[in-house]
C-alpha cells in the first residue's frame, strides 16, 4: 500500500520539480518580456539600422538608391555650412533654455516648498505649461509674438525695446529667442517638480538641529539644502541638456528653421532632410554625429563627476 | 493538523550560506519556537517552510509529504507576519475570508468560520471596518483571525508581536498560547525575543549564525544550555560569564574542582565532564546564583557600581575580578557605589564552559538527578 | 520689544515677496493660455483693431461652432483620442509588468534591461524617424494609426516602467507573500492585490503617456501622409501652413487640443511629485 502510493507519487513529483524551477526561473522574464520586444524591435533595431543609413545613399523617392557611400556623407558634412551653422545654434538653443528653466525652476520648487494658503491649486496652476501639448505651446508662443494677434511686440514697443511692433521670428538676429522663450515657459514646470520632490525628501530634523545650532536660513540653505539637492541637480541637469539638444518640436513649429537658418538646431535639420527632402542617409549620418557628441558630453561629465568627488577624497 | 520534518535544509545567496544544513523534525500540534538574534537564519527557514524562499538543498517536508518545489499555496499552511500583511483595499471580513474565498468555500460556510473566528478574537463589531481604522492590537488579531479561519496544516508566525507595545505583547503572548491550545495546530514562530521564546514555546530551536545551538524545553535550554552563545542568549538579565582556568585542586591541595579567576580567586564548582587541570574555561552564572555574602569572612569581594531597583527585586551591577557582574536579590539592599561587598556563587548550579570551543561541560554527576528532563 | 517688531517686519517682508514672485510665476504659466482663450472667442471684424485689448468689447462662439461642424478637427481629435488613449493603455499594462518585475524579482540579466531602458532615454529619437519609417512602410504601418500607437507605446515604456516602479517599491512585499499563502500564484497576487493599491501610480502613468502621446508631432508628420489617418497636432500644423489664416478658428482649435490635456494633468500632477520623488528621468 504505502509502496503503491510512492511509486505512484514519484513521478506527478518528479514533473511539479522540473517545471516549478523552470516557471520560477523563467517567471520574471514574462513580465519583462513584451516591453523588451518593444524597445528592440521599434528603438534599438532602428538605431542600428540608422547608423548603417549614414554610410548608405538612401533617398525615399529615387528608386536608385540604396548603395553603399562609405564617409561620403560626412565629407558633404563637414563642409555643408548649414550643418556648421546647426551645431553653433544646438549650443545657444540648448543653453539658453536651460539656464532659465533651470534657474527659475528652482526658485519656484523652493517657493513651493514652504507652506502657504492655497498651495495646492497654485502648484497644480504653475505646471500647467507642462501639461500643454508642445506643438500647441509652439503655436500659441508663433502667435503671442505675431503683432497681429499677440500682445508681447506691443508691449516691447512701448517698453521702448522696439521701434515699431513686428515679428522677432522673422528677425535672423532674434529668432532664436522666440523659440527659447516658449521652450523656458514649457520646461520650468520640470524642474520645479524634480527639485520640489528631492527638497521634499530632505529629513526636516536636519532643518530643526541647524537652526538650534544657531545657523541662519541662508547658511542652512547653503549647508543642508544645496548638497542634497546637488545629486539631483547634477543628474537632471545632464538629462535635459541631453533632452532639449535633441528637442526640435517647438522650433518646427514656431520657424521651421527659419529666418535663413538662423534657428536651424541638429535636429530639426534632420527632420528636415529626412521629412522635406526624404534623404534618409544623409538625415541619418548627422544623426549619427549628434549621438557621437551627446555621448561625448555625457561622458565627459560623468568623468568630469568622478573627477570632482575623487578630488574631495 | 501536521507534523514538519526539516532535513538537511541548506540555503545559499550566490557565494553566501545562509542556512548551513539544518534538521529539525515537529511533531503535530507541537508551538515550536525559533529563537536567535537577527540575521541567524531562522526568518529564512521559516520562510523556506512557507515556500517564498526556494530551498537550495535539502528536504522540508509537511504531513509526510516532501513540499520543497511546492508553491507556497499548495502547502496549506498560514502565516501571520510582523506588517500583519493586511490588504489594505478589503474590510476586515475580506480579509479573512480571502483564502477561502479562493478555494471557493460555499458562502454560508465562510460566513460561518468568520463569525466563529470574529467571536474567539473579540473582531465581530470591526468586520466591515479596513485595516487602516485599527489600532496595532486589532491589526494583529486581524491577522491571526486570517490565519485561523483557513484551518491549515500548521501556522507560521514572523515575529507577530514586534510591532506592539510592551503591555499589549504581554497580552497577546497569553492569548497566542490559550488559542493553540484550543485548535492544537502545529505552529513555528519566529522571535528573536527570548521572553517570548521562553514563555510561549513546547520546544525552542535556538539558532545562530545559520546553524541550531540548541534544541529543547524553555527550563532545559535555560538550565542545561548547550554553549556560550544559547545561554548569554536565553535568560534575562543575561548570565554573568568570567574567564578562568580549571583546576582540580583547592587552595588547601584537597581534591575537588575550581576555576581560578584572573585576580587569583577561585570559585568552587562541581567537577566538569572532560575538563583537565589548568584547560581554560569560563564561568557562567546567572544573576540569581550569585548570593551577596552579609559578612566579609566569606566570599570573593567585588566593588559595587550601580544599584538598579526594579520593584519586585533588585540587580546589583558590582565588578569581581575586573569584570562587570550582575546579581539578582529579592532583598533591598542599600549599599553606597564603590563600595565593597562580598559574593558567593551557587556550585550546583553555576556552569563550566570551555572557552576554546564554547561549549558547556556538564558535571560529571547531576546535582539533582530528579529534575533533569 | 524692539527684536519681535524687527523679525516681524522681516516676516511681512519676506511673505510679501514670496507671494510676489509666486503671483509673477502664475502669470507667466497662465498668460498664454488665457491669450488663446482670449482671441479664440475674438469676433473676427474686431480681431485686429483690438488686437492688445485684454478682453475684446463683444464675444462670440463662432469660432467653435465653425471648427466643430465645418472643419477636419473633430475627425483629427477623435484619431489623437483614438491614439493616445491606446497608447497609454497599452504601455501602462506593459510598464506595469515590467516595473512589477524591476521592482520584486531579481534576475539573471536584470541590471542590463534596466541600463538598456535608461540609455534609451538619452539618444536622440530623431535619429530613428529614417529608419523607422522604412521598417514600417513595408509592413503597411506607415499611415496607419496602428503603427503610430506602436511606436509611441516603445517610445513611453522606458520611463513609464520606472514610473510604476517607483509606485510598486512603495508597497511592501509582505501582501503578496501574504497572498500567495492565502492560495494566489504570484500573477494572481499581483492582479488582486498589488494592482488595486497601485492605483493612483496607474492614473500618473496613464496620464502621463497619454499627455505624450496627444502631444508627439515629428513622427505622427513623418508617418502619416493622409487627412484620414492625422492627428490633432499634424492637422492643426498644416491648418497653420494654408493660406489665408484664420487665428480665431486655429486659436478655438487649440483650445480645444488644450483640454484632454489639461484635465489629465490636473487629475494626475500629485501623484505625479510623488512618483518621480523616487525614479526621476526624463520629462
Amino acid at each position: 500500500m504505502t509502496l503503491a502510493t510512492q511509486t505512484g507519487k514519484l513521478p506527478v513529483e518528479r514533473r511539479g520539480v522540473f517545471s516549478k524551477k523552470l516557471s520560477g526561473i523563467l517567471e520574471p522574464y514574462l513580465y519583462v518580456s513584451p516591453a523588451l520586444v518593444l524597445i528592440i524591435a521599434v528603438m534599438l533595431m532602428p538605431l542600428i539600422l540608422g547608423l548603417s543609413y549614414a554610410f548608405r545613399d538612401i533617398r525615399i523617392l529615387n528608386p536608385f538608391s540604396g548603395g553603399f557611400v562609405g564617409m561620403a556623407h560626412f565629407q558633404t558634412l563637414m563642409s555643408d555650412q548649414a550643418f556648421l551653422g546647426a551645431l553653433a545654434n544646438t549650443a545657444w538653443w540648448t543653453f539658453g533654455s536651460l539656464v532659465f528653466q533651470f534657474g527659475l525652476g528652482l526658485i519656484l520648487a523652493l517657493l513651493l516648498n514652504r507652506a502657504f494658503l492655497g498651495r495646492g491649486l497654485i502648484q497644480a496652476l504653475v505646471f500647467l505649461p507642462w501639461a500643454v501639448p508642445t506643438f500647441l505651446s509652439g503655436l500659441n508662443w508663433a502667435w503671442m509674438f505675431n503683432p497681429v494677434v499677440g500682445p508681447l511686440p506691443h508691449w516691447m514697443t512701448s517698453l521702448g525695446l522696439m521701434a515699431e511692433p513686428y515679428n522677432i521670428l522673422s528677425d535672423p538676429d532674434l529668432a532664436m529667442w522666440g523659440p527659447i522663450i516658449a521652450n523656458i515657459w514649457f520646461g520650468i514646470p520640470f524642474f520645479a517638480i524634480t527639485m520640489l520632490a528631492a527638497l521634499q525628501s530632505i529629513p526636516k530634523e536636519l532643518y530643526e538641529a541647524a537652526s538650534i545650532d544657531g545657523a541662519t536660513t541662508r547658511q542652512q540653505f547653503i549647508s543642508i539644502t544645496l548638497p542634497f539637492l546637488a545629486p539631483t541637480i547634477a543628474i537632471t541637469l545632464m538629462l535635459r541638456t541631453i533632452w532639449i539638444a535633441n528637442f526640435a518640436d517647438l522650433i518646427v513649429v514656431m520657424t521651421k528653421g527659419g529666418p535663413a537658418d538662423s534657428t536651424q538646431i541638429v535636429a530639426s535639420y534632420i527632420f528636415t532632410q529626412a521629412f522635406r527632402r526624404l534623404d534618409f542617409g544623409y538625415a541619418s549620418a548627422i544623426a549619427a554625429v549628434l549621438l557621437v557628441l551627446l555621448l561625448a558630453y555625457a561622458l565627459s561629465v560623468i568623468a568630469l563627476r568622478r573627477a570632482m568627488t575623487h578630488s574631495d577624497n | 493538523m501536521a507534523s514538519i520534518e526539516i532535513a538537511n535544509a541548506r540555503k545559499s545567496y550566490g557565494a553566501v550560506d545562509v542556512l548551513h544544513g539544518i534538521d529539525l523534525d515537529i511533531s503535530d500540534g507541537e508551538f515550536i519556537v525559533l529563537v536567535g538574534p537577527s540575521g541567524c537564519g531562522k526568518s529564512t527557514l521559516l520562510r523556506m517552510i512557507a515556500g517564498l524562499e526556494d530551498i537550495t538543498s535539502g528536504d522540508i517536508s509537511i504531513a509526510g509529504n516532501v513540499v520543497n518545489d511546492l508553491q507556497p499555496k499548495d502547502r496549506d499552511i498560514a502565516m501571520v507576519f510582523q506588517s500583519y500583511a493586511l490588504y489594505p483595499h478589503m474590510s476586515v471580513a475580506e480579509n479573512m475570508s480571502y483564502a477561502l474565498t479562493l478555494r471557493k468555500t460555499a458562502k454560508e460556510k465562510i460566513a460561518d468560520a468568520i463569525t466563529n473566528v470574529a467571536d474567539i478574537l473579540g473582531l465581530s463589531a470591526l468586520l466591515e471596518r479596513r485595516p487602516k481604522a485599527l489600532s496595532g492590537g486589532q491589526r494583529q488579531r486581524v491577522a491571526m483571525g486570517r490565519a485561523i479561519v483557513r484551518k491549515p496544516q500548521a501556522f507560521l508566525f514572523d515575529e507577530p508581536l514586534s510591532n506592539l507595545d510592551a503591555r499589549l505583547r504581554e497580552q497577546m503572548r497569553t492569548e497566542i498560547r490559550k488559542l493553540h491550545r484550543r485548535l492544537g495546530a502545529t505552529s513555528v514562530y519566529v522571535t528573536h525575543d527570548q521572553i517570548e521564546a521562553m514563555t510561549m514555546a513546547d520546544r525552542i530551536v535556538a539558532m545562530h549564525d545559520g546553524i541550531i545551538q540548541q534544541v529543547g524545553s524553555p527550563v532545559e535550554i535555560y538550565d542545561h544550555p548547550a554553549n556560550i552563545f544559547v545561554a548569554s542568549f536565553i535568560g534575562s538579565p543575561a548570565m554573568n560569564f568570567l574567564e578562568g582556568t580549571y583546576e582540580t585542586k583547592d587552595d588547601n591541595g584537597a581534591d575537588g574542582a575550581g576555576i581560578r579567576l584572573s585576580d587569583g580567586s577561585l570559585v568552587a564548582v562541581l567537577p566538569a565532564r572532560g575538563a583537565t587541570n589548568n584547560q581554560a574555561v569560563t564561568l557562567g552564572a546567572r544573576p540569581e546564583h550569585i548570593t551577596i555574602a552579609p559578612d566579609a569572612n566569606s566570599g570573593l569581594a567585588a566593588r559595587i557600581d550601580l544599584i538598579e531597583p526594579m520593584g519586585l527585586s533588585t540587580l546589583v551591577h558590582a565588578t569581581l575580578a575586573g569584570k562587570p557582574i550582575k546579581i539578582f536579590t529579592m532583598d533591598r539592599p542599600d549599599y553606597a557605589v564603590d563600595s565593597t561587598i562580598h559574593v558567593s556563587f551557587d556550585m550546583e548550579k553555576v556552569h563550566v564552559f570551555d572557552t576554546k570551543s564554547e561549549l558547556r561541560l556538564p558535571p560529571v554527576i547531576e546535582p539533582h538527578p530528579g529534575h533533569r528532563d | 520689544m524692539t527684536l519681535t517688531g524687527h523679525t516681524s517686519t522681516r516676516k511681512m517682508l519676506y511673505w510679501g515677496s514670496h507671494y510676489l514672485m509666486i503671483a509673477a510665476f502664475v502669470i507667466f504659466a497662465l498668460f498664454p493660455l488665457y491669450w488663446l482663450l482670449k482671441v479664440s472667442v475674438t469676433p473676427n471684424d474686431i480681431l485686429y483693431t483690438e488686437g492688445v485689448r485684454m478682453w475684446p468689447s463683444r464675444t462670440t462662439w463662432d469660432n467653435y461652432t465653425f471648427v466643430l461642424t465645418q472643419s477636419n478637427f473633430p475627425h483629427y481629435f477623435m484619431n489623437s483620442v483614438i491614439v493616445a488613449g491606446t497608447t497609454a493603455a497599452v504601455t501602462t499594462v506593459i510598464a506595469a509588468l515590467t516595473g512589477y518585475a524591476f521592482s520584486r524579482f531579481a534576475f539573471r540579466g536584470k541590471v542590463i534591461i534596466v541600463a538598456l531602458m535608461l540609455i534609451t532615454q538619452m539618444f536622440p529619437l530623431v535619429m530613428l524617424i529614417a529608419p523607422i519609417f522604412k521598417i514600417l512602410a513595408p509592413l503597411g504601418l506607415t499611415d496607419s494609426l496602428t503603427g503610430l500607437i506602436i511606436v509611441y507605446t516603445a517610445f513611453n515604456v522606458p520611463f513609464a516602467t520606472f514610473l510604476m516602479q517607483s509606485f510598486f517599491d512603495g508597497i511592501p512585499k509582505d501582501l503578496e507573500e501574504a497572498a500567495m499563502i492565502d492560495g494566489n500564484t504570484r500573477f494572481e497576487a499581483f492582479r488582486a492585490i498589488i494592482l488595486p493599491l497601485t492605483l493612483p501610480g496607474v492614473a500618473a502613468t496613464l496620464g502621463f503617456v497619454f499627455t505624450a502621446a496627444w502631444s508627439e508631432l515629428l513622427f505622427a508628420l513623418m508617418l502619416v501622409s493622409s487627412e484620414s489617418a492625422s492627428t490633432f497636432p499634424v492637422g492643426l500644423l498644416s491648418f497653420v501652413s494654408k493660406f489665408s489664416v484664420d487665428f480665431g478658428q486655429m486659436m478655438a482649435a487649440g483650445v480645444l487640443a488644450l483640454i484632454p490635456a489639461c484635465l489629465f494633468f490636473l487629475l494626475i500632477q500629485r501623484y505625479l511629485v510623488q512618483g518621480l520623488t523616487a525614479g526621476a528621468v526624463k520629462g
